[in-house]
C-alpha cells in the first residue's frame, strides 16, 4: 500500500504548536512543490486545531516517500490580518492547513 | 473510442490520452475494462451522496455531532465508503457560513459530490473566494449580512471539506428521502443555499 | 527561479465567476480514471500537481483541465521510467496513423 493511504501516521515527536496559540507563517519562497499559499506567506493566525502528522508533499512530489511524517495544523487567520484592504466583516477568517515546517512562534 | 458522434481528428491531448492508456494497458498496469468501470465508478458519484450525508445529520443530531468529529467515518455508518479522503464537514449556522475552495489546484470532497465543476477550477474563483468572498458570493447570488461570520477554507493539504447547511424552515417531519431533494451541490460549497421547501410541491 | 508559481493564485485579481459547466467528455472522464488507477503503481497526486504547476504559464492558462492533466500525467510517467518519450511518440504516430 502506497504510503499516502496509510491512516494514521505516528507523531514522531511532540508537536511544537497548540490549539489557540498564535503562529506565523514563515515568509519564504522556495522553489519546488509547495503547498502553504504565497498569499499566507508572513501572516499571523491561530491554531485551530492539529489535524495530526502527513508525509510531506514537497517530497512526495519528488518520488520520495516525506517520511517522516510532518505535523500539520488548521491555522485560522483573521481576513483582515491577510489583506489590508479587505472589504468585509471584521469576523471573517480564513482557515488553511499548514505544515509545521512553515510555522514560527509570534 | 466510439463516443464521437462525427468524425473529427483527435486533439493532441485527445490523442496522448488514447497513447497513454494503450502503453499503460499493454504494459500491463492496467486494463481497458480497469478504466471503464473506473469511469462509471466516478459517473455514480453524484452530489446526492453528499446530500444523503447532509438529510441524515438534519434529521440526527448524534449522527451530525459525529459527522462534524469525523466526517469520513460518519459516512461509513451510512453506507458511504469515501476513505481514504479524510472528510471535514463544515456547518453552517445563523452566525456563521462556510465555503470552500481550493486556491492551489481543485481539491474537492469528489467522494461525494462527484467531479467539480469548471467555475470551481477557474482562475476567477480560486483567486478572489480567499479575498473577497462576500463580492463572489453576491455573484452566486448569496447576500450576507455583515452579523453573518464567514469563513472560507481553503483545501490545501490532506482534509477535504464539505459544508453541512443550515436546514430549510418549513421542513418538519420530511423524511431523510424528501430532506435530500433540497440539498443540491452548490450548498454543500457553500455557494448557495439548499432548496426551499416550497420549491418541492408534493 | 520564480517566486511564486503560477498556479499558487489566491488574492490575485481576476474578473467575474463564468458559472460555467460542461458535461466532461469520453476522453476527460478516461484521463481522470487513469490518474486513479495509477495512484494503484504509486504515482501520487503532489507529482501530478507538481507537473500541472511545471507547464508554462501561457500553457497553464490556454489549456482546459485534462489537458493538463494528461500532460501532466505523461510526465510523471516519463520521470518514473514506466513509458519513455520514444514509445509516447511511436505510439502517437500509430494511433494517429489508424484515425486517418
Amino acid at each position: 500500500m502506497q504510503a499516502q493511504y496509510v491512516t494514521h501516521y505516528p507523531l514522531q515527536e511532540k508537536p511544537l504548536f497548540e490549539a489557540g496559540e498564535r503562529v506565523r507563517v514563515r515568509n519564504a519562497a522556495p522553489p519546488g512543490h509547495i503547498r502553504t499559499p504565497f498569499y499566507i506567506r508572513g501572516c499571523a493566525g491561530e491554531i485551530e486545531r492539529l489535524c495530526g502528522a502527513f508525509p510531506n508533499p514537497e517530497e512526495l512530489a519528488q518520488m520520495r516517500d516525506g517520511l517522516p511524517a510532518k505535523p500539520l495544523y488548521r491555522v485560522r487567520f483573521a481576513q483582515k490580518d491577510v489583506w489590508p484592504d479587505y472589504k468585509g466583516s471584521p469576523a471573517d477568517v480564513l482557515e488553511i492547513e499548514i505544515f509545521q515546517h512553515w510555522l514560527e512562534k509570534t | 473510442m466510439t463516443d464521437r458522434g462525427k468524425y473529427q481528428p483527435l486533439s493532441y491531448f485527445q490523442l496522448m490520452e488514447v497513447t497513454l492508456r494503450e502503453l499503460l494497458v499493454e504494459k500491463g498496469l492496467i486494463t481497458e475494462e480497469d478504466v471503464r468501470r473506473q469511469v462509471d465508478d466516478m459517473r455514480a458519484r453524484t452530489p446526492e451522496r453528499g446530500a444523503r450525508v447532509v438529510a441524515r445529520a438534519w434529521s440526527d443530531t448524534g449522527f451530525r455531532q459525529r459527522l462534524i468529529d469525523n466526517g469520513t467515518k460518519a459516512c461509513e455508518e451510512i453506507g458511504l465508503e469515501v476513505a481514504p479522503m479524510r472528510l471535514v464537514v463544515v456547518e453552517n449556522s445563523p452566525r456563521v457560513h462556510n465555503v470552500i475552495v481550493c486556491t492551489l489546484c481543485s481539491c474537492y470532497p469528489r467522494p461525494l459530490l462527484g467531479i467539480p465543476p469548471d467555475w470551481y477550477k477557474s482562475r476567477a474563483y480560486r483567486s478572489r473566494m480567499v479575498r473577497e468572498p462576500r463580492a463572489v458570493l453576491k455573484e452566486f447570488g448569496l447576500e450576507m449580512k455583515d452579523e453573518i461570520q464567514i469563513r472560507v477554507h481553503d483545501s490545501t493539504a490532506d482534509m477535504r471539506y464539505m459544508v453541512l447547511p443550515m436546514r430549510p424552515a418549513g421542513t418538519d417531519g420530511w423524511n431523510e428521502e424528501r430532506l435530500a431533494s433540497l440539498v443540491n451541490r452548490d450548498s454543500m460549497i457553500g455557494v448557495a443555499l439548499p432548496m426551499a421547501p416550497e420549491s418541492k410541491d408534493r | 527561479m520564480i517566486q511564486r508559481g503560477h498556479h499558487d493564485m489566491g488574492g490575485l485579481d481576476a474578473g467575474k465567476v463564468e458559472r460555467t459547466e460542461h458535461d466532461y467528455a469520453g476522453w476527460e472522464r478516461r484521463v481522470d480514471a487513469l490518474v486513479m488507477l495509477m495512484r494503484r503503481h504509486r504515482l501520487t497526486v503532489d507529482e501530478s500537481r507538481k507537473n500541472i504547476e511545471a507547464l508554462p504559464p501561457e500553457a497553464y492558462d490556454r489549456m482546459s483541465y485534462y489537458e493538463r492533466w494528461v500532460a501532466s500525467l505523461a510526465q510523471t510517467l516519463i520521470q518514473r521510467g514506466i513509458v519513455t518519450s520514444d514509445e509516447i511518440g511511436r505510439k502517437m504516430e500509430d494511433v494517429c496513423k489508424r484515425n486517418t
